[in-house]
């Protein structure tokens, strides 16, 4: 599976959510591209997205692939973020609290253990917002 | 303002760029199937060699200048790359050249597009095209896995969004906007469960019914184990020659007319208009251009239905139905066998089975016996025109090609 610098240059994206901004037309993606396929612009700024979102779509999944046997049933969503829409686990949930336009937020969890290179890989999840203080535990770690 | 975070149709500009439009560009003259399957006791090596010999031997054993192999993942699932070499090294063929083309799920109408324009640009004058795929190497887990290797990795994949949580997502929204009910669904795959049982080369061929369906387990809700294609292993082949001598091969060539394929981004998220499947569209315009025609002409279609509620979106794409109505196509029964247009008679990627490099290979084969006349039980009131559709990933890449027969 994933080798360690596999899995530590995605870090800026996977833990911080960094996206690209075009700066001539506008047009946000995640995670970053350096040409924009709206414009074909290169003039692309790093942004950081907001933490909350709302839910787009969900599936429940039950037939895992390999590396996520141990997790199943997880649920899986499309989450749009100020535009963009990202895609990932939505956590801290059950199936029946899931309805389509509610709010999440953005938190920091391990996503899984890898097998061969025994690295503890974390990102973003989704969750429903908490009243308390939302960067808890979001931590914005500084790798680059 | 575009909807920000997604990409806009204006910044597609595909144009055909072939000139005698309407004309032939290459033709089929031997094919080779093999029932797909779980063969426990063949190798992927014996599987193509299996259905490439069946293929040349249905051609009368021509030269071949060139082997195409359609694979999706033999890496993964058979630890074997450089396939194509050996493929045609088990089937005595080399020095020919020899290639291997990926797309995912399309990788057999991607395959069958470059090897008619290899053909058709006179490179070569006979091509050998062998799809495979061996599925059944792996545990289910691992399966998975290795089918989900068609999403963005880093940022589908990692998060265990498998190919089917994918679909799911789609086909929520799907649901969602048309409010199409569960039960159209189990009406395609009963149909396509009906039309297989007559297929000798399919692999379910027992018929299901809507309940079947509607109470089969859940594999990543809403799509069921009866939405899903199953997993299987399979080959087929074709010999691919150019018209000018086509006839001299065989009485009965099938015709090339048009090419087309097109992709849209990798990932749902950044589409506008999810729900509209962007590459089917793009490439069904440009084969239908280059064959001087439209889909009123055709007879009889191969669509390549990874799940039911694609197969819809397919047909809204090509502009047999308007946008959430595909399932009225089956209430009328247009697609069903003696109908408007029928629709997999195989029995789809449903019932005759997906071993994935290799679907698109079977679809071109299954028209061509339509074509000459030659599909047994399955066989449509003499067609003239079919179209073949075949898709990869979520709908992020699509070969469509335009078939005729030979008079």
């Amino acid at each position: 599976m994933s080798s360690a610098p596999r899995y530590w240059r995605e870090i800026p994206y996977r833990y911080r959510l960094e996206a690209s901004l075009c700066e001539r037309c506008g047009s946000k993606f995640y995670p970053p591209r350096i040409i924009c396929p709206n414009c074909k612009s290169r003039e692309m700024k790093r942004i950081r997205l907001p933490k909350r979102g709302t839910l787009v779509s969900y599936s429940v999944v039950y037939f895992p692939p390999k590396g996520f046997e141990l997790q199943t049933p997880y649920v899986v969503g499309l989450v749009e973020i100020d535009g963009v829409k990202v895609v990932g686990q939505i956590t801290d949930v059950l199936p029946s609290e899931l309805k389509i336009g509610m709010e999440l937020e953005a938190c920091f969890r391990k996503v899984r253990v890898n097998g061969k290179s025994g690295i503890i890989q974390y990102g973003i999840k989704f969750r429903k917002p908490e009243k308390r203080d939302a960067d808890e535990s979001y931590v914005p770690i500084g790798v680059r | 303002m575009q909807y920000m975070g997604s990409i806009e149709e204006s910044s597609y500009s595909h144009q055909t760029k072939v000139d005698n439009l309407g004309k032939s560009l290459a033709a089929i003259v031997g094919l080779g199937m093999i029932k797909v399957g779980m063969h426990w006791s063949k190798s992927i090596r014996e599987l193509a060699v299996e259905a490439g010999l069946k293929a040349l031997d249905d051609a009368g054993n021509p030269d071949v200048d060139a082997v195409y192999v359609s694979n999706m993942a033999s890496g993964l699932f058979c630890d074997q790359e450089n396939l194509a070499d050996l493929i045609a090294d088990y089937l005595a063929l080399t020095p020919a050249p020899a290639v291997k083309i990926e797309a995912a799920c399309a990788s057999g109408g991607v395959a069958l597009t470059q090897a008619v324009a290899a053909v058709a640009s006179g490179v070569y004058d006979t091509i050998l095209l062998v799809g495979v795929e061996k599925m059944s190497e792996l545990v289910s887990t691992e399966v998975t896995n290795a089918i989900a290797c068609c999403l963005d990795a880093e940022y589908e994949k990692f998060y265990g969004v498998t190919f089917q949580a994918a679909n799911a997502l789609l086909m929520r929204m799907y649901m969602e906007k048309y409010r199409v009910k569960r039960e159209a669904f189990g009406e395609f795959v009963s149909l396509m469960h009906q039309n297989a049982t007559k297929n000798p080369y399919a692999q379910l061929r027992f018929p299901v019914t809507v309940e079947q369906y509607l109470n089969s387990p859940v594999i990543a809700d809403p799509i069921r184990l009866l939405d899903c294609a199953p997993v299987g292993d399979g080959a087929a082949a074709l010999v691919i020659t150019s018209t000018k001598k086509a006839k001299k091969v065989v009485d009965n060539p099938v015709f090339i007319k048009g090419i087309g394929q097109a992709t849209d981004t990798i990932s749902i998220k950044d589409r506008v208009d999810p729900l509209f499947l962007r590459s089917v569209s793009k490439a069904a315009e440009t084969a239908f251009q280059m064959a001087g025609c439209s889909i009123e002409d055709v007879d009889v279609v191969e669509l390549h239905d990874s799940f039911p509620f694609v197969a819809f979106m397919a047909m809204e794409a090509l502009g047999l139905a308007e946008r959430g109505k595909a399932y009225k196509l089956l209430e009328n029964g247009d697609i069903k066998p003696g109908g408007k247009l029928p629709i997999n008679l195989s029995g789809g990627l449903k019932a005759r089975g997906h071993p994935i490099g290799a679907t698109g290979v079977y679809q071109a084969a299954e028209l061509s016996l339509q074509l000459i006349g030659e599909a047994g039980s399955l066989q449509a009131d003499s067609p003239a025109k079919a179209l073949m559709v075949s898709i990869g990933g979520v709908a992020s890449n699509a070969a469509v090609i335009v078939l005729e027969r030979g008079d």
